[in-house]
């Protein structure tokens, strides 16, 4: 186990170091002046001249990338072009807000995941089976923009139940903090939920085939008890991974949600730096996201393997 | 059907008839996926639509008129008309070609990149393919792809091309994997073994014999990956980075619908429904296709 953990780290090492070259070359590699990509076409020479200078855009670029990531290991992300303020300082700030949509959207998720996919497993064939499934299917083809603008149309500007836009922290008012973030949780929650649904029901149809299973039947177990106390707790663990490794996917639908509903979170932060080319910024936010993946990844890895003993993780990693 | 058979010299039957059988079998069980041929036919309506696009819309898309603004459906206008006028109908129909294309190009830019790494990644294995090609894999697909594309496109400058080009280059990690896992399990099997034994160059051996043994997952992933695509190039056009006006886009159309969602719901509805559409057909589609190629079903 020590062993698998230091060969994960050294990997996890290595990938980062990888991620923070790609985010280094998205701004200085790829065509195009990054002096010009910060200053706009219309700035002088003067101006482009100084910012060169300034960024040491003169430098060799191998010099320019050890510059950038020891400063990133400092702590330094660099400054916004907009309001000068440290990129971490921003990203600190939003990061809470961002987790709180997450943990919201990943609870909804879970709620209509667990139930459809128990249903769904447990009564195959049938008319629930084929329902869930549709549901599911339609659930991961929905585009979640448009999904987001229904419910705004239908709970915000029909039926008024809650407002469109805003955030508040939990910090400050829960109860209202947690209203205003259904709509959007939902919006965010429900291609995660279509997921879990497919990995669960998969998952739990394998776990009932099994001889455990048989015996507890054997043994006169209720239904109930077999399914709830014993199938679903090996079944439960694929689907641990999954919901681990949608991270990623959470992020990109955080930006799509984030700028629907109007939250401020990293989502939003990341779409905002886009549009105004405030580059410094979508470099430290494309990093934190990669980073907190390939931590999530990680972490995910060895639960797996807490939660499953049976697996054996040098062959995993194979 | 009988007298073609009789026809046949007992050798040419047996090399041909078990192809047939396969073939039929295949296209039987892809019939018979209800859910699966109805995503094809759509899929189908949908490239006929566009391709005749100029013949099929009733107006030209980006045709303004202000004496039509924000109406609803009507005889003359089936999907209603937008905020400056312009035929909803037309604007789906040709915002079917962007779609498709966005989707179709995205995935060929992955295939023509990812393919060939991931056969000499396999292929050759060793160190640079398990430190180098795999790495960097991994390390692509730590990024969330939306916002790694959202980030490219960016870069790359607002535009249709430059959006499918960011798509493809993201979504080429998948196939880089998915290609060297193939031929890693193939490389071993005898028949490459036969045919490295009998001097055929590396080459052939990947191109001739190796690839189309893999062709089968590749096709199902390119599949799928088209929906993936639609989807990311809508979204990267619904913020703005994707297909820039006029040209209809399902994404930006939503962009724009979004500002009149009280005066005129539908027309946030029309887009969106289009580009659910065409990836659940693609879904069920490629679902289908996985099955019918799925030997383990024959």
């Amino acid at each position: 186990m020590v062993h698998y953990i230091i060969r994960r780290l050294l990997l996890m090492i290595i990938i980062l170091f990888l991620v923070s070259i790609i985010v280094f070359a998205l701004v200085n590699i790829l065509p195009g002046d990054p002096a010009v990509l910060l200053l706009g076409q219309e700035a002088t020479p003067q101006a482009l001249a100084a910012l060169r200078d300034q960024l040491g855009l003169n430098d060799p670029l191998y010099i320019q990338y050890i510059h950038w990531i020891i400063n990133v290991l400092h702590g330094n992300l660099g400054y916004s072009l907009s309001d000068h303020s440290p990129v971490l300082n921003i990203l600190l700030q939003k990061i809470p807000v961002t987790l709180e949509l997450t943990i919201i959207s990943f609870i909804i998720a879970l709620l209509i995941a667990i139930p459809v996919g128990i249903l769904s497993a447990t009564r195959k064939g049938s008319i629930w089976d084929y329902i869930s499934t549709f549901g599911a299917l339609s659930g991961i083809s929905i585009p979640a923009f448009w999904l987001g603008i229904l419910l705004i149309y239908f709970f915000s500007v029909k039926l008024g139940w809650f407002p469109p836009s805003g955030y508040v922290s939990p910090f400050r008012h829960f109860g209202q903090s947690i209203f205003l973030m259904i709509l959007p949780a939902f919006s965010l929650g429900i291609t995660l939920s279509a997921e879990l649904t497919r990995m669960l029901r998969s998952s739990l149809l394998e776990v009932l085939q099994a001889d455990f299973i048989r015996t507890g039947y054997a043994k006169g177990l209720l239904k109930y008890a077999v399914v709830f106390k014993h199938a679903l707790k090996n079944a439960l663990i694929p689907v641990l991974t999954v919901s681990g490794l949608q991270l990623a996917t959470f992020f990109g639908g955080a930006v799509i949600t984030e700028t629907i509903f109007a939250i401020p979170g990293i989502g939003q932060l990341i779409i905002n730096a886009i549009l105004s080319r405030d580059f410094p910024v979508v470099q430290g936010t494309v990093l934190f996201m990669a980073f907190a993946v390939i931590c999530i990844n990680f972490l995910v890895d060895i639960t797996y393997s807490l939660l499953d003993p049976r697996i054996k993780l040098g062959e995993v990693s194979k | 059907m009988q007298q073609a058979t009789f026809n046949q010299s007992p050798a040419q039957s047996k090399t041909t008839r078990p192809f047939l059988k396969l073939y039929r079998a295949a296209f039987s069980r892809l019939w018979q996926n209800k859910l699966g041929t109805a995503g094809g036919v759509f899929l189908l309506l949908l490239i006929i639509a566009a391709i005749f696009a100029p013949y099929i819309a009733p107006f030209d898309p980006s045709k303004q008129d202000y004496s039509a603004v924000l109406q609803g459906p009507s005889a003359q206008h089936w999907l209603g008309t937008d905020d400056l006028g312009r035929d909803s109908l037309s604007r789906i129909i040709y915002g079917a070609r962007v779609s498709l294309k966005a989707g179709i190009i995205s995935v060929g830019i992955a295939l023509i990149i990812g393919v060939p790494i991931g056969l000499l990644s396999g292929y050759l294995k060793g160190l640079w393919d398990e430190l180098i090609i795999m790495r960097i894999t991994d390390a692509m697909l730590s990024f969330p792809p939306l916002v790694l594309a959202l980030t490219l496109a960016a870069v790359l400058g607002a535009g249709l091309s430059n959006a499918m080009l960011a798509i493809g280059l993201v979504f080429t990690p998948n196939f880089i994997r998915l290609v060297r896992g193939q031929v890693l399990s193939q490389r071993e099997r005898e028949y490459v073994e036969a045919t490295r034994s009998s001097g055929i160059s590396h080459f052939r051996i990947i191109v001739h014999h190796i690839l189309p043994n893999s062709l089968a997952p590749i096709l199902v992933q390119a599949t799928l990956s088209v929906a993936s695509a639609i989807l990311s190039e809508a979204s990267l056009s619904y913020l703005g980075l994707g297909t820039q006006p006029p040209t209809p886009s399902w994404g930006a159309m939503l962009s724009e619908a979004q500002g009149y969602l009280e005066q005129d719901p539908l027309l946030a509805v029309w887009p969106g429904l289009f580009i659910f559409l065409i990836v659940i057909s693609i879904n069920f589609f490629g679902d289908a296709v996985r099955d019918m190629l799925d030997p383990k079903l024959k």
